[in-house]
């Protein structure tokens, strides 16, 4: 191969590991759009705690001023030698963290509005997603932080005889972005499509008055898919900690607002739509920084989505609902 | 009404008291947000300068007082709170930014109201082109990028890459000229990468840095961006040198990077690894309030207020003209970071230092004269 086709395939790696966390990020939005058909603007922040959950476990504690509970927690995780189940752990801790935070939120700021017109939540949505970021400034400064080293984010050896292929990079942190994301999404897809509160979110999704009807526990059911939309957030943070390991308060705005272009541009609403968009996103954002220049990233982006969304107003895999007069 | 005028007077009396006994000198910096090393350490140093000079009895028989203001190292900030420092709290003259882009932000304002403004630490040329209220103590680009370039070229350095941060005056600044020494002795530049303030994912520009296989990789951006740049460029198995200017101190940059900075250099403007007796006496002093050593922008920060004070010294009054022309007279300053002179475009020409890391830590090279 020549070195182009290399630098292409490399490209097209570190584009899918980007798009990965988009996935991850994006899965939230459509899941609770799909649900309450209302966009939850303080997502990308949970992705921000996702991270700093994890620096609060596994940061060396003489590293910052932490104490109590905090300090004597990353003490003993600090035994763990950096590797796998030290990434597992903080997976799933940052998870279960997240899905925490994410049902408080939805019981403390969004319940109590749900018989409200949408454009209230939605608002209450931005106030929170200001209150994570201004708190988070309060509580952890706004400097950014070394995230602890969970594994060692070395490339991965590609053997001489592979010829060509041995030139290419691929890092543990992609590699374990990549698979997680899978994992996570083949979880998930079972969760919504073969369980019963799976079901009861498909149904809620798609006639809340005729769920309450048939005894589906509406309030049960939302909380659900926050604390699944929250974990999975939550993930992502963890992830893209691995790889930079630099975070701060404010790391979850452009994710976030990517991630929500991920799941419009997929189809809002719609799991593989947002999965499928946030992959394009990544690809498309890291060849044109590759090839073209970083200044029009972001202007790409956006116009990719202008441009699909004319073809296609409802997303790529979205389904075209006319609204009734 | 009657309430009401009383209110006003009152006001007036205690605004005139407050500005009787008292010098107002204003500070902005980005005490948080993406740069907020920057705005620390600069505004410990010029924090420790006041209190030394007030320890000492103040200045014209009146005590200094600094008020200070977060930018948040925010675009858009700088402008609001320096007007807020000017018309509210009445400041006699401005400190600040690190941050070129922020100084520029900042400087048409100083120049409007006719406030003296001193940057400690913005390179960019263009800082002082806004006009004759607006001095720096540093040296400028022009100088940084061709101290690298000439660095560059002994070291051997054939090929060379860029990668510089968009959204930064500062760094397009120092790109640019680091280019046209390079350039135009010999040197040939095989990439030209960007990248913009707050990115975390550097993998796409290094991979196509790395096809060219470069021999050194200059990245004259901040530290925020540069550890992680450092660090991707290892994993992605660039073995290449990085090279960058003062933007690199800050003290999460080795925190961030770890050992993959090893073996790079970049030139700044003072290490406390200097031998001289001011510069171990400021690092004593430093230590002793802060607890920590200081690095370049505290010594500059310190410096930017100890010239203020001298000048306000030499003009015996406040007043904004005879104070802007005493700062303007300003020659031979012995300060920490040099001897401070500054020309007819109100810019520092004092010597630079490059410094290489070694083993996850900073150490001193070689001093170049201007």
């Amino acid at each position: 191969m020549s070195p182009q086709t290399i630098e292409f395939i490399q490209q097209l790696i570190n584009g899918l590991s980007l798009g990965a966390i988009y996935a991850l990020i994006a899965l939230g939005y459509t899941m609770v759009f799909g649900v309450l058909r209302f966009i939850n603007f303080a997502h990308g922040d949970l992705y921000m705690v996702g991270s700093f959950a994890g620096w609060m476990l596994f940061a060396a504690p003489e590293d910052e001023s932490k104490t109590g509970v905090w300090a004597s927690l990353s003490r003993s995780f600090a035994a763990i030698p950096p590797g796998m189940t030290k990434v597992l752990l903080a997976l799933m801790l940052a998870m279960m963290i997240c899905a925490a935070l994410g049902i408080l939120i939805e019981w403390l700021c969004y319940r109590p509005l749900r018989q409200r017109p949408r454009i209230t939540v939605l608002i209450t949505a931005i106030g929170v997603s200001l209150f994570l970021e201004s708190f988070g400034q309060y509580i952890w400064g706004a400097a950014p932080k070394s995230f602890p080293t969970l594994i060692e984010d070395t490339a991965i050896e590609i053997p001489e005889s592979w010829g060509s292929i041995a030139s290419l990079t691929l890092l543990k942190g992609q590699i374990i972005t990549f698979c997680t994301t899978l994992g996570l999404l083949a979880a998930l897809t079972f969760i919504v499509l073969k369980t019963k509160i799976g079901m009861a979110m498909r149904a809620l999704a798609l006639n809340q008055t005729a769920c309450s009807l048939v005894g589906v526990n509406v309030n049960f059911v939302v909380a659900f898919t926050f604390g699944l939309g929250s974990a999975l957030a939550g993930a992502a943070g963890i992830l893209t900690s691995i790889q930079q390991p630099s975070i701060d308060p404010l790391m979850g705005i452009l994710p976030g607002l990517k991630a929500f272009v991920a799941a419009v541009l997929g189809g809002i609403g719609n799991l593989a739509g947002a999965v499928l968009g946030a992959f394009l996103l990544g690809i498309v954002e890291t060849m044109v920084v590759g090839y073209i220049s970083p200044t029009y990233r972001d202007a790409v982006a956006f116009a990719v989505l202008i441009f699909i969304l004319l073809l296609r107003p409802s997303g790529l895999l979205g389904k075209n609902i006319r609204e009734k007069v | 009404m009657k309430r009401s005028t009383f209110l006003a007077t009152v006001l007036a009396l205690s605004i005139s008291a407050y500005a009787q006994d008292e010098i107002i000198v204003g500070e902005f910096a980005s005490l948080t947000g993406g740069s907020a090393s920057f705005g620390q350490s600069s505004h410990k140093g010029t924090q420790l300068a006041i209190d030394e000079l007030n320890a000492a009895g103040g200045l014209l028989g009146k005590k200094l007082r600094l008020i200070t203001e977060d930018d948040q190292s925010l675009a858009g900030q700088p402008a609001t709170i320096v007007r807020k420092l000017i018309t509210q709290d009445k400041a006699i003259a401005i400190l600040g930014e690190v941050a070129s882009s922020k100084s520029l932000e900042a400087a048409p304002i100083c120049q409007q109201s006719k406030i003296p403004m001193i940057s400690p630490a913005s390179t960019n040329p263009k800082v002082t082109e806004v006009g004759d209220y607006i001095f720096r103590i540093c040296f400028i680009d022009p100088f940084q990028g061709t101290v690298m370039s000439k660095f560059a070229l002994e070291k051997g350095y054939k090929k060379i890459a860029l990668l510089t941060d968009v959204k930064q005056d500062y760094s397009v600044g120092l790109s640019e000229f680091f280019v046209k020494h390079y350039a135009a002795n010999g040197g040939s530049i095989v990439k030209d990468q960007k990248y913009s303030t707050g990115d975390k994912d550097f993998k796409a520009q290094l991979t196509s840095i790395k096809t060219t296989k470069p021999d050194a990789i200059f990245v004259p951006g901040y530290y925020g961006e540069v550890a992680l740049i450092a660090k991707q460029a290892k994993q992605l198995g660039i073995k290449a040198p990085l090279l960058g200017g003062d933007g690199w101190v800050g003290d999460s940059l080795l925190k961030v990077a770890g050992n993959s900075l090893d073996g790079s250099f970049f030139s700044s403007h003072f290490s406390s690894e200097d031998k001289t007796t001011a510069v171990q006496d400021f690092v004593a002093k430093y230590k002793a309030k802060y607890g920590q050593a200081p690095d370049d922008m505290g010594a500059l920060g310190y410096d930017s207020a100890m010239i203020l004070a001298d000048a306000i010294k030499r003009a015996g009054t406040t007043e904004s003209a005879k104070l802007r022309e005493a700062i303007a007279a300003t020659k031979d300053y012995k300060g920490i970071t040099g001897a401070i002179t500054l020309d007819e475009k109100r810019n520092a020409s004092k010597s630079a230092v490059i410094m290489t890391i070694e083993n996850a830590g900073y150490k001193f090279l070689q001093t170049v004269a201007p």
